[in-house]
């Protein structure tokens, strides 16, 4: 039973609708940079639209969508109303007044940034304060989770908790402790020097407080994907999760080692020392093995389904799955996409192969593909579950759906396989233009070209996905049977108390964050020879 | 996996069970090799990114020290090797034309004056973020003469998409010829 569906739906739609937006500034961008365009006189344009494209799409979209789902897992799985409604309402605005507190300077070229802030560079202070913003509302709702999850246990002591909203709390705290990274660098780093209190900045220091945010914050991306895997589609498909523990195991262990390994973004950088440098390096492939598991895990699940529906063989078995089924084959086309994108993360984590592709296009194609591709097609499938469950109508077009789907992964891979190729010819990042007569740039235009060609299928695809859901709004009215997540093969009757909360893996996301993060923030907090003078963009405040 | 349910059904679970842990195991080996080649390459081939904590204050780069423009450039030492000392800043490196030999160890020694930057010396490993405050110090070599680019890598400005420099690797003659008596060269004009 879904109680607040108003509250659901509001952040659901405006995270689409902002997607929407934002999809179409990451085209244009794709398009002015590419030989198809000439030189753009004004590159400050460009540079806004970096800006705001990057700020929806890291910092507004996915935490909407994670917020709106976790509050629909609040109250299907938990049975419960939502505890703390009116303070969801208000988290819901402080997003809102802080998204248009950051785009207004955005917009008007004050703020040209880009949303991984890049001090000494300073801008205007009310995008970093918009960005705090932002921040302080989700904040409401990682608390929500946690005291809703509370309230379920007290009223079901020894019960065990619904692995959909272990799950999300895991989530949710999380992100509640990676932002700090990010809050940390805007308040006692940007902000005083921004509002005028402060006239030098430690740049390194900045940098090593935003890691760490910057890798975890992937992780919460991504949480809502996994839940999906795991508690939507083998029960859409008919079949059942092949372990509960596994897949709570696998939660925690994003908790633990999602944390302390934002460093290896600073492999090239001069103010970490190369000691923490491999210890990050070493965490990071860590935190490969809960995906691992989670892979084996799903297909388990799959096969099982199969299984039920009649499917033989050793890879027989694949022909009989339900592949008309939108939540089969956003898994099957998210899967493709994981794979290239995780062998693609693992160069990117090694010590020794990143210096090849540091900074390079190779690392926005990356972040694009498992980002974009592997994590957003199933924020679809999960929007294309939920939707008659949140308006009471029904998902027509399901063919729609499909060419949604299926043009979704075309897109992404013709994006994303030609800017990893980019990026290993040394293409750099973040420029608004490129020479490419300059002898060795030829092979990077038609790369670029290709990509821009992926982008444009990709605003093919989300204006249908937009198209799919506001055409559900006028649909058929429906009674959809009471949302269920997917059941175990064997179901927990009890569980240990680790796996039936996260206070351990709280603690040791702690420590290990402070084992990892401690020693370089207080050695170059203890440095103030780093710190120098801002570089203001857009004019002084 | 999924066979016909066996009669028991607590024999299907530890069944699962076994499985599952058996995968786990796998995948944990996999990552243990991946971290033991990053640590026996690290070692072995000495492979290390920029990584001393060394400081700099950047307002009086162009004052004093190692990085007046005077001793901006390639510079021979004594022991043969070639030491190259470049500054980052909106929105062109100084120098923007770097002249190196080949086959000779070179150390690069980079720092910013005012922004972020980075650099990447195309066709190569060569890979640093040049941070204003901090100077980065990596050892490279160079095998065979050629041009390769070298654009800032990271967002420095509106300007970012102009500050690109140039590499020239020369034969060690005619880098010799090149330096003469003091013992320094860059190939701007």
């Amino acid at each position: 039973m879904i109680y607040n569906k108003r509250l659901i739906l509001a952040h659901f739609w405006l995270a689409f609708a902002l997607f929407g937006v934002a999809i179409l500034l990451g085209e244009w961008q794709m398009f002015i940079r590419s030989p198809l365009h000439g030189w753009l006189r004004n590159a400050d344009l460009y540079y806004r639209s970096v800006t705001a494209h990057g700020t929806v799409m890291g910092y507004v979209f996915p935490t909407l969508v994670a917020m709106g789902f976790g509050y629909f897992i609040s109250e299907a799985a938990l049975g419960q109303p939502l505890v703390g409604r009116r303070w969801a309402w208000a988290g819901y605005y402080m997003i809102i007044i802080g998204s248009v507190a950051a785009v207004v300077p955005v917009a008007m070229g004050l703020d040209s940034v880009l949303y991984t802030f890049y001090p000494p560079m300073i801008g205007n202070a009310f995008y970093y304060i918009g960005v705090v913003l932002v921040v302080v509302g989700s904040w409401v709702w990682v608390a929500l989770m946690g005291i809703n999850l509370y309230v379920w246990k007290r009223a079901h002591p020894g019960a065990p908790v619904p692995l959909a909203m272990f799950a999300n709390v895991a989530g949710a705290y999380l992100w509640g402790w990676t932002a700090v990274g990010a809050a940390l660098e805007l308040l006692f780093q940007i902000l005083p020097v921004a509002l005028g209190f402060a006239t030098t900045i430690n740049a390194g220091l900045s940098r090593v407080l935003f890691s760490w945010t910057l890798h975890a914050i992937v992780y919460f991306w991504l949480m809502p994907a996994y839940i999906a895997f795991y508690t939507i589609v083998p029960r859409a498909i008919g079949g059942r999760l092949y372990s509960d523990s596994m897949a709570r195991i696998s939660f925690a262990l994003f908790l633990v080692f999602a944390m302390p390994i934002g460093i290896h973004h600073l492999f090239a950088d001069p103010e970490v020392g190369a000691g923490f440098k491999v210890v990050h390096s070493i965490f990071t492939a860590m935190v490969a093995v809960p995906t691992l598991l989670t892979v084996f895990t799903i297909c388990a699940s799959v096969e099982i389904a199969a299984r039920l529906r009649g499917g033989k063989g050793l890879f027989g078995w694949v022909k009989a799955l339900p592949w008309a089924n939108p939540q089969m084959l956003a898994l099957a086309l998210s899967f493709v996409m994981l794979g290239f994108g995780g062998a693609g993360g693992l160069i990117n984590m090694s010590y020794q192969l990143d210096s090849t592709i540091h900074n390079t296009q190779w690392v926005t194609g990356h972040f694009h593909l498992i980002f974009g591709g592997a994590i957003v097609i199933m924020y679809f499938a999960l929007a294309y579950d939920l939707w008659p469950h949140l308006t009471g109508r029904a998902l027509l077009n399901l063919r729609l759906v499909h060419w949604q789907l299926w043009l979704w992964f075309i897109g992404m891979i013709v994006l994303t396989f030609p800017w990893h190729y980019a990026g290993l010819l040394g293409m750099p990042r973040r420029m608004a233009f490129y020479d490419y007569t300059a002898p060795g740039m030829f092979a990077e235009g038609v790369s670029v070209v290709m990509s821009t060609i992926g982008g444009a299928i990709l605003v093919v695809s989300a204006a249908l996905f937009l198209t799919v859901l506001i055409r559900n709004h006028s649909a058929a009215r429906v009674d959809p049977e009471p949302f269920t997540f997917s059941r175990a093969v064997h179901e927990p009757v009890s569980l240990p108390w680790a796996l039936n909360g996260l206070g351990l893996w709280l603690g040791l996301m702690i420590a290990l964050t402070i084992t990892n993060y401690g020693y370089p923030i207080v050695q170059l907090m203890m440095t103030p020879e780093g710190r120098v003078p801002p570089v203001f963009v857009g004019g002084k405040p | 996996m999924a066979r016909a349910v066996p009669a028991d059904p607590h024999d299907g679970e530890a069944v699962a069970k076994r499985i599952e842990n058996r995968w786990a195991l796998t995948m944990v080996g996999l990552v243990a090799l991946l971290v033991a080649m990053v640590i026996f390459t690290g070692l072995h081939w000495a492979t290390m990114p920029p990584s001393r904590v060394e400081t700099i204050n950047p307002s009086t780069l162009h004052v004093s020290g190692e990085f007046v423009e005077s001793n901006l450039g390639s510079a021979v030492e004594t022991d043969g090797s070639v030491t190259v000392r470049i500054v980052g800043q909106q929105y062109s490196f100084t120098p923007q034309c770097i002249v190196v030999p080949s086959r000779t160890p070179v150390t690069f020694r980079v720092t910013s004056a005012d922004v972020i930057h980075g650099m990447l010396i195309t066709g190569t490993n060569i890979n640093s973020m040049v941070s204003p405050g901090y100077i980065s110090t990596f050892k490279t070599r160079f095998e065979k003469p050629g041009d390769h680019l070298m654009p800032c890598h990271e967002f420095c400005g509106t300007g970012h998409e102009g500050m690109w420099a140039n590499v020239k690797v020369v034969e060690p003659d005619a880098f010799a010829r090149l330096v003469g008596p003091t013992r320094r060269a860059s190939c701007d004009l």
